[in-house]
């Protein structure tokens, strides 16, 4: 029993005691679970980064060497067509200059050739300039021709003036007009007068023979030229003298009625034949026989028929023939 | 005696009778009298003499009668009516040689003045009698009844299918050939007239040998008969291709441009009307003509020549130009250009500049160094003022418009556009602007000369719509200099400048 009192007595010590010790026990406990934890917790930190760190470095050598791979192979591509794009230019690029060269070819032999042009354009300005060297010349020429006619002319009226006025010319009693003897020397007209031959009768008439070629119609057509009298030949005149023909002859002829010639009676440009005859024959046609046309324009006046003309040749020739006999 | 008496007064009648026609017939030939004549009613007197007995009053009367006709159409009118053609005609056949001169100029008299009275002609049937004339030997004879033939034969193409179905055109070739001047002229003419007409006409005429021996009478030296020759040739080539290859095959080049020198103004139009209708119609054609020189010929012909005369060898330069650039580029080295240009400044009749507008914008719309060869003389300003001047006709404004127009699209020399861009007009504006956008991107020293002859600023001043062609190119000409030229060029800057100013707060330390 003792010790229960001193138990007991001692219970509350121990109580207290145990509490006490318990509580202070409870500080350190949670200071030293914390720190376990701490310890615990790091040490399984490090051990879950130890782990992550290999995992990178593991993926890391996989994404290397995978990366790596694909880059080559992107690389390669790239190498592929970049290659084949420089070839694809050179054979532009050679293509181009045989294209260039053969275009070029090309369209100066075949379509335009521009040295010829230049040799075309000088030559056009070559004969531009002859040509107008020629036309200038012959103008000159014309002018110069002019010139002489005009002073031909005038030459001419000078000395038909003269020839007109020989009478003023000075004679040994009698200085003429143009002789004065206040002159050093005599005047030039007095010299032309000396020259000249006087004018004689006959050639006031052989003058006014009228020209045939008619300049205008109106103009020639003036009473001269036709004839005119002013007295008529009387109604009933005896046969005029001379180697005529019977007037009755000649009125038949005179009024004979018309008989188309072949010229007018046949076309000639109806079939094309016939035109390419006329073509081929047109360098050795002639132009009409003047002398025909002489010997007619004095004796023919109306007459159209081709017998006729026939007749009146024979005719003609016939005195022509004796004529020349008569002659000889 | 008493024989005598009555004779006596027959031959006072036939005295009388011929003094009044000769006097009728010489107060015929003054214009004054004729109107006098006429109310005294000297028709019906003269037409019972033309039946008279003696031959020379028949023909002093014929001879009045024509010259009566020969007035006015109304005497000729008169004549037609008074039925005395068929009695003409009648004894035209049968009459001596005076009598048939006087015949046919009554018939040309008549025939001259209006197709009705030519068609009265034909129906009497005097072609064929005419044509009989033609083969007298008298040349005066033959010289008349050409002459009435190529008055019938000049109205219309009817009356001259009727001369040529008469058989005429043979023996007026037959009549060229003859020695005589006068009546060279005169066939020459009548082939000109018939021709004239129809490609048929010209094929007859052809036919029956004329272009050998017009093509010989080039050469002759008298000035009229080479008026008709080269009149007639004219006429005959301006038909068709093969017809103008006829006549040049003649050889009359280099011979025709001798008459290009002529003294007579006349053959030198009817020489360049020649050349211009051969050239008209093929490049080929005119590549001969610019062979042998005739380019120059012509030139200078223009210079030498004023008025109506120079007009065919204007229009002949411009169908030459058109053909191709060849041939343009052939003109621009003769010379043509200050010609023309001279020409189109210097004449005062419209349709003459109008003809000179047009021929230099054949020759500058092809290929820029034609349109710089034209615009280096100056030209171009000429032809605006023509165009905007309100007294020029329209012809000549329409054509003037048309030769700007094409030789603008062309020109790239710029100092010859810088006038437009202040006087045109806003549709020639255009124009101007598009060829300035388009060479000033290319050319470094064109843009400095642009800005500093006041070009750019100019530019900046026209209106434009947006989205137009206009606003287009003045974009791409801004395009080519640095923003703030650009800026400093268009109008207001100096406003905005000055607003600048008025608001800057300078700085206060």
């Amino acid at each position: 029993m003792a010790t229960l009192v001193r138990l007991q007595a001692r219970s509350k010590f121990v109580a207290q005691q145990y509490y006490f010790r318990n509580s202070v026990v409870d500080i350190f406990r949670k200071k030293e679970y914390d720190a376990a934890v701490k310890i615990q917790s790091w040490f399984r930190g490090c051990q879950v980064r130890a782990y992550i760190r290999n995992l990178h470095r593991v993926a890391t050598i996989i994404q290397k060497w995978w990366r790596s791979y694909s880059g080559r192979q992107e690389y390669q591509l790239i190498v592929k067509f970049a290659s084949c794009a420089m070839k694809m230019n050179l054979y532009n690029a050679m293509a181009v200059r045989i294209q260039r060269r053969w275009r070029g070819y090309r369209i100066r032999k075949y379509c335009f050739n521009y040295f010829y042009l230049k040799e075309y354009l000088k030559a056009v300005s070559e004969t531009n300039d002859a040509i107008r060297e020629a036309l200038e010349e012959f103008a000159e020429m014309k002018e110069r021709e002019e010139k002489k006619a005009d002073l031909e002319r005038e030459e001419k009226k000078r000395d038909y003036q003269a020839r007109k006025t020989h009478y003023l010319l000075s004679t040994k009693q009698i200085p003429g007009i143009y002789n004065s003897p206040f002159r050093k020397d005599p005047d030039p007209w007095e010299l032309r007068l000396q020259k000249a031959k006087p004018l004689t009768y006959q050639r006031s008439k052989v003058k006014q023979k009228r020209c045939i070629s008619l300049s205008s119609w109106l103009a020639c057509t003036s009473a001269r030229s036709f004839p005119r009298s002013e007295i008529l030949p009387p109604i009933d005149r005896k046969q005029c003298q001379g180697p005529f023909r019977d007037i009755t002859e000649v009125l038949e002829q005179r009024y004979k009625p018309l008989e188309p010639t072949l010229w007018v009676a046949e076309p000639i440009s109806e079939l094309k034949v016939a035109r390419e005859e006329f073509r081929r024959q047109e360098w050795m046609r002639d132009v009409n026989d003047n002398m025909i046309s002489k010997l007619y324009y004095h004796h023919l006046i109306s007459s159209q028929s081709t017998e006729n003309y026939i007749q009146k040749l024979d005719k003609l020739s016939k005195d022509f023939i004796e004529e020349g006999e008569k002659q000889a | 005696m008493s024989q005598r008496q009555v004779l006596q007064v027959f031959e006072q009648y036939q005295k009388a009778r011929t003094q009044f026609v000769q006097m009728v017939a010489e107060l015929a030939t003054r214009p004054q009298n004729i109107e006098t004549l006429q109310n005294a009613g000297v028709m019906s007197l003269l037409r019972p003499l033309l039946l008279d007995v003696v031959p020379t009053i028949q023909q002093t009367a014929a001879l009045a009668l024509g010259r009566l006709a020969n007035y006015n159409d109304d005497l000729a009118e008169a004549v037609v009516k008074g039925d005395i053609l068929p009695q003409l005609v009648y004894s035209l056949a049968e009459q001596n040689r005076f009598y048939k001169k006087a015949a046919a100029f009554v018939l040309r008299a008549v025939g001259k003045h209006s197709p009705q009275l030519a068609q009265a002609i034909v129906d009497c049937g005097a072609l064929d009698t005419l044509v009989i004339c033609l083969e007298d030997f008298d040349p005066g004879v033959k010289e008349a009844a050409a002459w009435a033939l190529g008055y019938i034969a000049r109205h219309n193409a009817e009356l001259s299918q009727a001369v040529v179905d008469a058989g005429a055109v043979p023996l007026l070739v037959l009549c060229i050939q003859e020695p005589e001047i006068a009546l060279k002229r005169i066939a020459a003419s009548a082939l000109s007239d018939i021709s004239k007409h129809s490609p048929e006409l010209a094929q007859t005429v052809v036919d029956a040998g004329a272009i050998a021996h017009l093509a010989q009478m080039i050469l002759n030296p008298d000035s009229k008969l080479k008026r008709q020759v080269l009149s007639a040739l004219s006429q005959i080539a301006k038909h068709s291709v093969d017809l103008a290859e006829m006549v040049v095959e003649a050889e009359i080049f280099p011979v025709v441009l001798t008459c290009l020198k002529d003294k007579d103004e006349y053959v030198k139009k009817n020489a360049s009307t020649l050349i211009r209708e051969i050239a008209k119609h093929t490049p080929e054609l005119s590549q001969l003509i610019v062979n042998a020189g005739g380019v120059a010929a012509v030139i200078d012909c223009i210079g030498s020549c004023k008025g109506n005369i120079r007009l065919p060898g204007i229009m002949m330069l411009g169908y030459v130009a058109a053909h191709s650039e060849n041939l343009a580029m052939a003109v621009i080295i003769s010379k043509g250009v200050p010609q023309l240009s001279v020409c189109l400044s210097e004449e005062p009749e419209d349709h003459i500049k109008a003809a000179a507008a047009w021929a230099l914008g054949q020759i500058g719309r092809h290929t820029p160094e034609h349109a710089r060869a034209v615009a280096v003389t100056n030209t171009l300003p000429v032809l605006l003022s023509l165009y905007m001047s309100t007294e020029s006709s329209e012809d000549l404004q329409v054509k003037s418009k048309k030769a700007i127009k094409s030789i603008l699209q062309k020109c790239t020399y710029l100092p010859a556009l810088e006038p437009f861009l202040y006087d045109a007009p806003p549709n020639i504006l255009k124009h101007v602007v598009g060829q300035f956008s388009k060479v000033l991107p290319h050319d470094s020293k064109a843009r400095r000369l642009f800005v500093t002859s006041g070009g750019l600023k100019k530019v900046q001043e026209i209106k434009a719509e947006p989205g137009s062609l206009l606003q287009e190119y003045i974009n791409s000409i801004n395009n080519c200099y640095p923003e703030e030229i650009v800026r400093y060029y268009s109008p207001g800057y100096s406003d905005t400048l000055l607003q600048r100013v008025d608001s800057y707060q300078p700085l206060t330390h």
